[in-house]
């Protein structure tokens, strides 16, 4: 890795790029991409940016090994209640990058969350500001209709990877039938996990967190989960 | 920021501020059963810091050893470990796998 690719290399992940760096094998001559060159490296680079996936390709009889360098991925969480300071701090040692959304200001705290972004806006217009990817997760917990039925309504509209919602099967059938009355068809309403996380029998904040961020996991590695489910 | 793998980045980085010289080792191609996905990274200092993985612990060694003949020489190895490679054997690949690192020095 020469100096020059070095430091742009760390310019990049500063400036909160998204990049693949290229290298020729086996003489390690390297490339970071995207550059202004159009070529067939530059396609496969972006082909491996949107899948998020490195690897080895061979391009007119040379072999290049291209490693993604992407983004965290982000998870909103709406609500800046008990269960998202869990999650937050579970959070911590993953490459995830954590966003709490609440508009009220007693619990959206930088005591209570010295970790997380915070966002005071309603949910709709923070989810909006965020321009919610393939690579966002929406976590909704704070039981109440008017903060996390618009955080719903904006996550079913994004190609966002996860969306959970908390609170009991009784509270999520009414959830699904306020969603649907808002024009949500039923595939998409399927998309919602809810009740949210993998059924470990999770009693405390901690717990809760923990099942919430294993079914993120699980569904973002396209595990196949238990039956039922 | 990676692509789903760990990021050792920031520890290759504050290395470097420290003066160290860093050697980084990138797992390029797997087959078979193997521990650590296509783009897991270790980074070795030369004076012998480590930090990241390649696999469950089973070649790291000799990767570190690799990484400080890098950083002697300055030229990048491609490195296969396996049951196919009688070296790799003694160092024991107990899960049966094979895999391919790459070798560069962090100019």
């Amino acid at each position: 890795m020469t100096p020059e690719i070095t430091a742009a290399l760390f310019q990049a992940r500063a400036e909160r790029r998204p990049l693949v760096l290229a290298t020729r094998l086996p003489d390690g001559l390297q490339r970071i991409l995207p550059d202004s060159i159009e070529d067939d490296l530059q396609d496969a680079a972006r082909q491996a940016l949107e899948r998020d996936r490195n690897g080895i390709v061979e391009l007119a009889g040379e072999s290049w090994f291209l490693h993604v360098h992407n983004l965290p991925v982000r998870i909103f969480v709406v609500g800046a209640v008990h269960i998202a300071q869990a999650l937050v701090r579970l959070t911590a040692p993953f490459d995830m990058a954590t966003i709490v959304i609440d508009p009220r200001p007693a619990l959206a705290t930088v005591e209570r969350f010295p970790d997380a972004a915070l966002m005071s806006d309603w949910p709709d217009e923070a989810l909006d500001l965020a321009k919610l990817d393939a690579r966002s997760a929406i976590v909704v917990l704070t039981h109440d209709p008017k903060l996390d039925d618009p955080a719903l309504d904006r996550a079913l509209r994004s190609d966002a990877f996860y969306i959970g919602a908390l609170g009991s099967r009784r509270s999520h059938a009414a959830r699904l039938e306020r969603l649907a009355a808002l024009g949500h068809e039923q595939s998409s309403l399927s998309r919602i996990k809810g009740p949210v996380g993998l059924p470990i029998g999770a009693v405390t904040a901690p717990e809760i967190a923990l099942s919430i961020l294993a079914e993120l996991v699980a569904v973002r590695r396209g595990a196949a989960l238990g039956a039922g489910r | 920021m990676s692509g789903g793998v760990e990021d050792i980045f920031a520890q290759v980085g504050a290395w470097r501020d420290q003066g160290e010289r860093v050697a980084l080792a990138t797992v390029i191609a797997t087959w078979g059963s193997s521990p650590r996905p296509v783009g897991s990274q270790m980074a070795v200092t030369q004076s012998g810091r480590i930090v990241g993985s390649v696999s469950g612990g089973c070649v790291e060694s000799a990767v570190a050893e690799a990484s400080l003949l890098t950083l002697a020489t300055g030229q990048p190895q491609v490195l296969d470990y396996g049951v196919t490679n009688e070296r790799a054997w003694e160092i024991g690949l107990a899960c049966g796998g094979r895999l391919r690192v790459f070798v560069e020095e962090v100019g």
